[in-house]
Parts: C-alpha cells; structure tokens; sequence
C-alpha cells in the first residue's frame, strides 16, 4: 500500500500525540517514584528538640541543668502585612530592626522557601507571654520553647564549657549531624560529651493542603520521631569542692587540682582565672571580652599549661634512686649553701640548714644539694653505660609516672609536657659533649622539664597509692554512660612499691613537724589529718618564683591528693601549702578549724594579680 | 462587505465550527488552568485583575474581539497580496527589537509597550505562513527547483536566524516544524531524513565520541547504499562484522597503550605507564586511516557505476562527518550557556537535580503526581508551592497533569490532535493552493509548540521555554495564535462559501 503524504504526516502526528501519552501514562500511572516526591515536596517537618542532658556532680548535685527560653520564629512566605510598630512594641526592638529582617528575608526568599527563621533569641517569659496574647495578629510569626543550660553552682566554669549555636565552620565539620539554628556544645565537657549529651532530635510530619494549610498528620504520625532525651553525664566533681577551691583561687594566677587516687577521679579542677558559669548560659554577648582578657580565661591551665615542676620533682628522683639502689633512706650528702660542682666555679644553691642530710630530711627541708649529687650519681654510676644512656633510663622512670606524654585523661586539650632525652642534649650540645652536670638542673625540677599541674597531681596520687595511677578523668560511669575502661586500670611506675614510705615519711615530716625543726610545710598542718606533702618553688626568669604544693591526706588509705600550682606565688609555703591544705581539710573535715580561719581568710582575700604579667 | 451583508445566514454556516470549538476548549482549559496554578494562600476571584487568570481574561476577550474582525470584517483575499509587505514589516520589528526592546528572562524579543509587553517573534509565525503560501501557490512553483528552493528555505531561515539573535532558540526551533508542510508540497523525503541524520549526530558527538558518531554514520551511510543497490546480504556479510569489530578499537588500543605494574607492598599504589607508541595512536585515527582509503574507492566505484544515489549518499557522509567536527565547535559557541547545560541535562550528560534539571524534575512529580483522575481543580499541592517554575506561562501542562491527572492530559492532548487533524483535513479539501499550504503552516506551528512544551515538562524535551498554544498565559502568544488559526479558519470558509 502506498500512501500519500497527507496520510504520512497524519500518521506521524498520531505517532508524536502516542509518544507524549506513553511518557504520560508512565510518569502518571506506572512510576510511583514521582508521586513519593509529590508528598516529600508537600511534607511539613516540625522539628522537635530533645532536652540536653544534665550533667551532675559526684554527689548527685545538677552542675548543669535546662531551663525554658523562647525564639522568635518567622516563617515569611506566611507573613501577611502586619503592625510593624505593634510588633515592635510587644517585643521590646525598635522598628526598624523588623523592617531590615523582613527585607533581609525577602532578599533570600529563594532559599528560605516555606521554612521557617529564627528572628529573636532568647525572649524573656513575659515578653514572650506579651506576644503570645497578640500572636494571632501577626500570621507567620510564632514562639518556639527551647531549652536552654542553667548552672545551679558556680563551679567549672572551664571544666562543663559551653554550648553555642553552630556556625558554618561548625556545620561543614560535621556534615549532616546539624542544622542550622541547631546548638552543639563547643568547649570542656559539653563539647567532649556532645555525642552523648544532645540527643536525637524528632519530627513531627505534617501534609500541607494545596491552600499551604496544614491539613492532617502525615500517616497519623506513624512516620513521626519522638525526640530522644541526651544522655545525662555523671562527673566526678565534687561541686562544693569545686566550688571552694575556685574561692581559694580567687585573684591568683595557677591551678588547683584535686585527685581521689583510690580512683583517678578528679574531685576538684581551678583554672584561674576562669569562667563564670553565670555567663557561660550567654557567651555570645560575653565572647569578645572574655577572648581580650589579658590573663585567658579560656584557657585551662590545669591540662594547658607547661611549667617547671619545681622541687616537687624530687620526690621523683629520690624514689628512682632508691629503686636503683644508689641512696637508702640513711644515706647522707652534705651541703654547704648548695651543690658546688666543676672545681667550684658554679653551684646550685640552697638555703640554710643542718647538714649532712639524709632522705627524710632532704624531702622535709628540700635540700638542693642532696638532690644533686643523688641526680649526678644516677646518671653516672657507669650501670647503663655512658651519662646519655643512663639519662634515657631516667627517662623511662619518669615517664612511668606519667610525665612527659599525654596522660590520656577526658580532657581533649591536655598537654603532654616534656622530659629531654639524651638525643636532646646531643643535639643540643653535640653527641657525648655535654655531662651530668650539664643537666643538673632536672635533679631539682627545673631546667627543661616541663609538666601540667595535672601530671603533678597524678604524681601525688601516685605516691599516695603507694606505687600506681588511675589515669586521671572526669566522667563517671552512670547509666547508659561508660567510660572507657583504661580509666579503671592501674598504671605502676617502674618504682618497686616499697621505696614509697620512704620518701612518704619525709613527706609526713615537712608538714608536721614543728616550727624551727627545718620543715618546709608546716603550715600545711592540719591536726588529726595526718597530710603529706611536698613544697615547691619553681624558679622563674619572668618574675617571681611559682608556689608548688603537692599532698595527699590522710597518711593511710589517702581520700585526696592536690596539688596547687600558684603563679608568681614566691615560696611553695607562702601560697600554695595553704590553699592545697585548706582544700584537703575542706574535703575531709568539710569546714575549717577556727585556728584556720585567719589563714582561709587570708589566702581567699590575696590578691596576686598585680605580679603576674599578662600576655 | 458584500459577501457579508449577502449571504449572513450562509456564511455562518460555512464557518468551521469545530474548529472554533477546539479553539474555545484550549482557551478555557488555560484561563482555568492558570487560575488554578497561580491560587496560593488567599482565594481570589477568576476575574481579578492582581493575578493572571484575571489578566488573561482580558487577552482572551479582545483575541475574541480580534477573531471576529479577522472571520468578518477582513476580506481573506487581501492576505495574498499583503504579505510580502506584512512579511517585511515583521522582519523590520524583529530586528529593531534586538535594539529597542527590554530583556526578559535573558532574550531581547520583547517590546514595552507600557500597558503589555509585545513579542514580535508571535506574529512572524502568521507573516511568514502568509509569504510562504503566498509564494508556494504561484503557478509554476517548484519546490525541487533550486530556485525555488532557496527562496522558500530564505523566507524561513531569515526570521528564524533573526530569532536566535534575540536569544529566543526556542520559537525559532519553531521554524524547523515548517519542513513538514514543505514535506507536503512535495518536498523529497530524504532532505528530511538528512535533517534527522544531523539532528542526530549532533546528539551523538555530544553524547558519546566522535568515533562512536561517525562509526555509526558510516554504518547508516553503508546500509542505504547497499539496501538502495539491492544487496541487501552482502551488507550484514561484509560490512556489519567489520563495523563491529572497528567498534572494538577504542578498548583494543586501551589495553595496548597502559601497562599497570602492579602494587608494591600493601600500601603501594598501582602504577600505570604509557606505552610509547601505542599510547600515541588514537582511535580517530585508525578510522580516519580506513576512511582515507574507503571513500575513494567507493567514490570510484559509484561513478563508474554511474550509482547517482551511492554518490550522494558518500557527499551527505562527508558533511557528516565535517559536521561531527564542527559540533563541537557549535556547542561551545552557537548555542548559549543555558541551551547547553538544559541539552547536556537532556541527554544524561549531567545529573544535576537542583540546579537546570530541577525545572524539569518538579514538572515530572507535579504530573506524576497526578495519577490517573489527578488530585481535583484547585487541589494541586505541587504547581501551588512554587515548586515547579513558570507554571502558568511555560510549565503550564504541569497543573493539568497534577490536577486533572492522566485523564484530564489525554483529554487536551486529544483536542490538540483532533485540532491538527482537522486542520489538515480541511487544508486538504481546500481547492486553492494558498488555502492549503496556509493551513499546513499552521498545523506545523501549533504542532511544535505542542511537542516541544509537553515534551519538556515530560523531559523528552529540553527546557526550551515555549508556549502551550492558547493554553499558556500571555497576552503575545494568545493574540499570535488566534490571529494564526482564525485567518486560516477565515480563509477556509471563503474557500466553503465560493466554492
């Protein structure tokens, strides 16, 4: 058959309308795929927030708790013309603060589309209550109860951190976790628990209705997601402690830090000066300030901070010569005014006091000179070979105590701080060109040592325990919540654990015994708490010399070990064997004998500030 | 004026009623359309003037207004003679709008005219329907002739070009539905089929490879030529192996040119060198090599043969190929940024649902949607949102086939065929050749209009915004197309009254 052209064109525009009806009949009947996406574009997801959780402390007490706050929502495809100056009224802004965010809404009407934009943090209830009354006024306007951190004590500012809304940075970090207008923690335990602590947030599905009505749930909310609640964290704070050791700092520069050594946990952190909690609930208003802060109260010099552990360090030394059987407990050295070294032409100085001098009172009177030669014969005894081996060795001993390398504490921040190897010194000085006296320093705890007051107080739980650490850490156990296990774990020094009360009797005798008997620490004397401890006087090149104080209390079965590191604080007994004692007697005794009062009152009203230089 | 006053009974009967029918159901079907896709949160009247519906109640009242001077107050003769100048002064305005016009939506093809924006590119569709039969009907008119050929290929690619210059590729494309109707008047098929054939590869250099194109041309080019000389075995003996396996060389040359040493260790890195020769050979070349030595050969053969239709068909496989070459050329320079990414989009060459292929999706789940009855007038969720743009100009059909489903669609689709059908139909009864070529003209415009904008929301069809005939809102468009098919309906009765 042949057909004509007029029938050919027919045919091929019958064939074009078929084509067009097929891909209809398909898109419209066959594939479901379109119609899924038809109720996805008409879907309304309200988000519903879950609580955070609550972070408390050892006892039960809320560190951190919710509280109620309430945004201001626009949604402005659903704005209507309204009464800007009424509007205005009731939320207590000027005008014109509307009239920019209703044109800055306009301006990106694209990507807002149909959700909705938060125009005002934080109304207080009753202006929140005001525009409740006349919300009806003003369509696509609507309150959202949010909750917001509340901090019952005024304790850990540093420690808890704070949550803040996410910025970009912040969202780009974590792609698909958050939302814009969402809220994350961003510092101290609320940034290290975050995963923990926020929860899950839920929707409720809402069909819309070609009008924009919201007309029904979606499936009877059987798509729905109920918000899950945040965990909620046990710390092992102790908010009372907490809270008066950050008195006793008041005005200082330092660290106060208070370890249960039975357990790793940290009773009480200072970093000072620190964070009001009071302010922690608004940081955005207060972050420029705090960020210009000569003195950073940010920064957590407890885990930050590197410093000289001073003469505290040689509780360190004398335990690795006895394990290594150079001094017993009667061994004596004699001092004159200090070590005298390299045919007299230098020395390490040291006060004035009784000589020779054995363990207990090297420890009791912190001679500079018995550590000296006690350093010098480690390091040259010929055992391990030659000074840098021998120095390596050391090394090795101190690291088991913890120095020189991240604890691995639940602090993101901490410092690992630094003990030198001999490839240190060769570098520094050329291989085998330098001797035992050139790193005489270290015998005292100065030179190029470098430990956070964090890694001192583990030292003194150490001590305590007689042989071996927890690894400090501030999160319980509690329900739903596991720590790591390693936090259970006892870490042992290389230091056998019956060298210990050697060096814990001279430690009982710098604080207890009487005036005028050479003691260090006498004034760290608290009658019936038997407390150890050890004085330090970090020397400084800046200014004046850092107070160090480490103790433990009581002499058998110690609750608590601290360490109080005071910057330019002079003698460890001037500022820190007070404050550090006074801390001890709080936790064990929970109030301060009346003999004491004046020294509480005198450490709480010192003020330091003015010695330290700011950066 | 006689006519009219003489035989007023008569001549309404004479009218193709069903022709004004199908154009009153169009209209209908968009003024409520457009109402239904622009209803959002307030009811408002069909009638108000603030929103579209309103707006094209007005377009549609005076297109009636001018439907009715053009059926009886204009003398359908006067259009022969007219049209060159029409034609011209159309051409005039097309240019002095690329000048004068305002831009909107990135083309240049609109006059402001204060109280309505004009788009002189709707009426040059009539001005040159009108030349063309004007020009096609005179006596001794040849299609085949050259001469004639060219003046009719000038009438429709000088408006057309013009057209591209106001960035408006989508009504000019328009123009090429005009090849039907030269179909018709006896055009040869095969000129045709050649536009199909470069429609083609074009596609396919962009889709695929330039190999892949001119491999397939070459197959195509072969089996015409063997199936018009009657060897029809031999092609799928000789030819089809060959072409298959050519088809390998790409892959062949691949494996020969990258040797992979193989991994050292378990973190090593899998090494690849490039072999020194191989790596140098491109596949291109290896079929440029063959091309090289067949072509003339086959050139030979075909002259001393005297093959006339093997000649041609080796002249049309050498513009392919300059064509494959210069598409390239042509898509990073012809077309526009926007024609490029929505073709690309088309062909699968990008994936991109939120950016150029979002359009298309939301149209696609705004019909899909639907189902089979649709969601009910005024019910549609999709077109109400926003979420599918120009939904009352361009994107028109997606609010028929959210709210009125698979039914309501196959029902407009049918009216638009009935429609074209009769025009056809009635073209063909005519007994002047202006009359019919005329009506042919109008069923190509409003056939690809209708293929192409149903085609894109559908996306079969690249976004290429051009107006559902009568149905989408637009004063320009509504005017340009009842001018068009009231002139010819004009003209058909003339033809039913005198003769």
């Amino acid at each position: 058959m042949k057909l004509n052209r007029e029938s050919k064109l027919l045919i091929g525009l019958g064939a074009a309308v078929g084509i067009l009806l097929i891909k209809l009949f398909n898109i419209q009947i066959i594939d479901d795929k379109y119609k899924m996406d038809a109720a996805n574009n008409s879907m309304v997801y309200t988000t519903i927030y879950p609580t955070r959780g609550i972070i408390y402390d050892r006892n039960g007490k809320i560190l951190v708790g919710n509280q109620v706050a309430y945004d201001l929502m626009v949604t402005p495809r659903e704005v209507t013309e309204f009464d800007t100056l009424a509007l205005a009224r009731v939320l207590e802004v000027t005008p014109d603060f509307i009239r920019t965010k209703m044109k800055e809404y306009t301006k990106n009407r694209k990507s807002i589309g149909w959700q909705s934009v938060v125009m005002l943090r934080k109304l207080p209830q009753e202006t929140y209550m005001r525009f409740s009354e006349i919300a009806y006024r003003f369509p696509g306007f609507k309150g959202q109860a949010r909750s917001i951190r509340e901090y019952p004590y005024n304790a850990g500012g540093n420690l808890l951190g704070y949550v803040s809304e996410v910025d970009k940075k912040y969202l780009e970090r974590h792609p698909g976790e958050y939302k814009a207008g969402d809220y994350a923690g961003k510092t101290g335990l609320e940034a290290a628990r975050e995963k923990e602590l926020r929860g899950e947030k839920g929707h409720t599905i809402w069909l819309r209705n070609s009008r924009n009505r919201i007309e029904s749930r979606y499936k009877d909310g059987e798509m729905d997601k109920e918000a899950v609640p945040g965990k909620n964290i046990v710390t092992t704070i102790d908010a009372e402690l907490q809270n008066y050791g950050q008195k006793l700092m008041r005005n200082k520069v330092g660290s106060l830090v208070a370890i249960e050594p039975s357990t790793g946990e940290i009773l009480a952190m200072v970093s000072s000066p620190g964070i009001n909690v009071d302010i922690l609930s608004d940081i955005g208003k207060h972050y420029s300030k705090i960020a210009k802060n000569p003195y950073k109260p940010m920064f957590n010099r407890a885990v930050q901070a590197p410093y000289p552990p001073g003469s505290v360090f040689k509780l360190v030394n004398a335990l690795i010569a006895l394990q290594e059987g150079i001094i017993t407990p009667r061994t004596e050295y004699p001092c004159s005014m200090g070590y005298h070294f390299g045919n007299g032409k230098y020395k390490v100085g040291c006060h004035s006091h009784d000589s020779p001098v054995d363990l207990d009172f090297s420890i009791m009177t912190s001679c500079n000179a018995y550590y000296c030669y006690v350093f010098r014969e480690l390091l040259e005894n010929g055992k391990y070979g030659n000074v840098g081996e021998s120095l390596d060795k050391w090394r090795e001993y101190v690291a088991s105590f913890g120095f020189g390398h991240k604890l691995g504490s639940d602090f993101p921040a901490e410092l690992g701080g630094f003990i030198p190897t001999s490839e240190y010194y060769d570098r520094y000085y050329g291989k085998k060109r330098w001797k035992a006296t050139a790193v005489i320093s270290m015998a005292i705890g100065q030179g190029e040592i470098g430990c956070t007051p964090l890694h001192l107080a583990n030292l003194c739980a150490t001590i305590a325990n007689r042989g071996h650490y927890y690894i400090p850490h501030i999160v319980k156990d509690s329900e739903g919540v596991e720590i790591d296990p390693k936090y259970h774990e006892k870490n042992y020094t290389l230091v056998d654990t019956v060298h210990f009360h050697k060096i814990i009797n001279g430690m009982y005798k710098a604080v207890n015994s009487d005036f005028g008997s050479g003691a260090t620490a006498s004034i760290a004397a608290v009658p019936g708490l038997e407390i150890c401890g050890k004085t330090g006087t970090a020397q400084n090149p800046h200014g004046d010399d850092h107070s160090v104080f480490a103790c433990f209390a009581p002499r058998e079965n110690p609750k608590i070990a601290v360490v109080a590191y005071i910057e330019n604080g002079g003698f460890g007994a001037s500022y820190a064997a007070p404050i550090a004692s006074l801390l001890t007697e709080m936790y064990l005794n929970h109030e301060i004998s009346p003999e004491r009062k004046d020294l509480e009152h005198r450490m709480i009203s010192a003020n330091l500030m003015h010695k330290v230089k700011a950066k | 004026m006689r006519e009219l006053n003489g035989n007023r009974g008569r001549g309404l009967q004479s009218i193709d009623w069903k022709l004004v029918i199908y154009y009153l159901l169009l209209v209908l079907i968009g003024w409520v359309n457009i109402y239904a896709s622009v209803q959002t949160d307030e009811p408002t009247s069909i009638f108000d003037l603030g929103c579209r519906s309103g707006m094209q109640f007005i377009w549609i009242v005076t297109a009636l207004g001018m439907a009715a001077v053009i059926l009886f107050l204009i003398n359908p003769r006067i259009y022969e003679g007219f049209s060159l100048p029409i034609y011209l002064i159309v051409l005039f305005l097309l240019v002095a709008v690329i000048f004068l016009g305002v831009e909107i939506k990135g083309s240049k093809s609109w006059f402001d005219l204060g109280f309505f924006n004009f788009q002189p590119a709707e009426v040059s569709k009539i001005s040159t329907s009108l030349l063309l039969a004007t020009v096609m009907s005179q006596l001794g008119y040849k299609i085949n002739r050259m001469r004639d050929f060219l003046i009719t290929a000038a009438i429709i690619l000088v408006p057309m070009m013009v057209i591209i210059m106001e960035s408006e590729t989508g009504l000019s494309l328009v123009y090429v539905g005009f090849i039907f109707m030269l179909y018709r008047e006896g055009l040869s098929g095969w000129l045709i089929f050649l536009l199909g054939m470069a429609i083609l590869t074009f596609v396919l250099t962009m889709s695929t490879s330039v190999f892949t194109t001119i491999l397939v041309l070459l197959a195509i080019t072969s089996f015409c030529i063997f199936l018009y000389s009657g060897w029809f075995k031999p092609w799928f003996i000789i030819c089809l192996p060959a072409i298959v396996l050519l088809a390998f060389v790409p892959s062949i040359l691949e494996a020969l040119s990258t040797t992979t040493i193989p991994a050292e260790g378990a973190e090593g890195v899998a090494t690849e060198v490039l072999h020194p020769f191989w790596s140098k050979i491109k596949p291109t070349y290896i079929l440029g090599g063959i091309l090289a030595i067949l072509i003339p050969v086959a050139g030979f053969f075909s002259f001393k043969s005297n093959n006339k239709f093997a000649q041609l068909a080796i002249i049309a496989f050498i513009a392919g190929i300059i064509l494959v070459f210069s598409t390239d050329f042509i898509f990073n320079n012809v077309l526009q940024w926007h024609q490029r990414t929505r073709i690309e989009v088309l062909l699968g060459l990008k994936d991109d649902p939120t950016g150029i292929g979002y359009n298309v999706n939301q149209s696609k789940i705004a019909i899909g949607s639907g189902g089979f009855f649709g969601k009910g007038f005024l019910h549609g969720t999709q077109t109400a949102y926003g979420f599918v743009p120009e939904q009352s100009t361009d994107f028109i059909f997606c609010t028929i086939g959210e709210e009125w489903g698979f039914f309501g669609c196959a029902a407009v689709l049918l009216i638009y065929f009935l429609f074209i059908w009769r025009i056809i139909k009635d073209a063909e009864k005519s007994r002047e050749a202006f009359t019919r070529i005329y009506g042919y003209c109008v069923a190509c415009c409003l056939f690809m209009h209708l293929f192409i904008n149903v085609g894109m929301t559908l996306g079969i069809m690249p976004v290429i915004g051009i107006p559902l005939p009568l149905v989408s809102y637009g004063g320009s468009s509504m005017w340009g197309f009842t001018a068009l098919i009231f002139i010819f309906i004009a003209l058909n009765r003339n033809e039913n009254k005198y003769y």
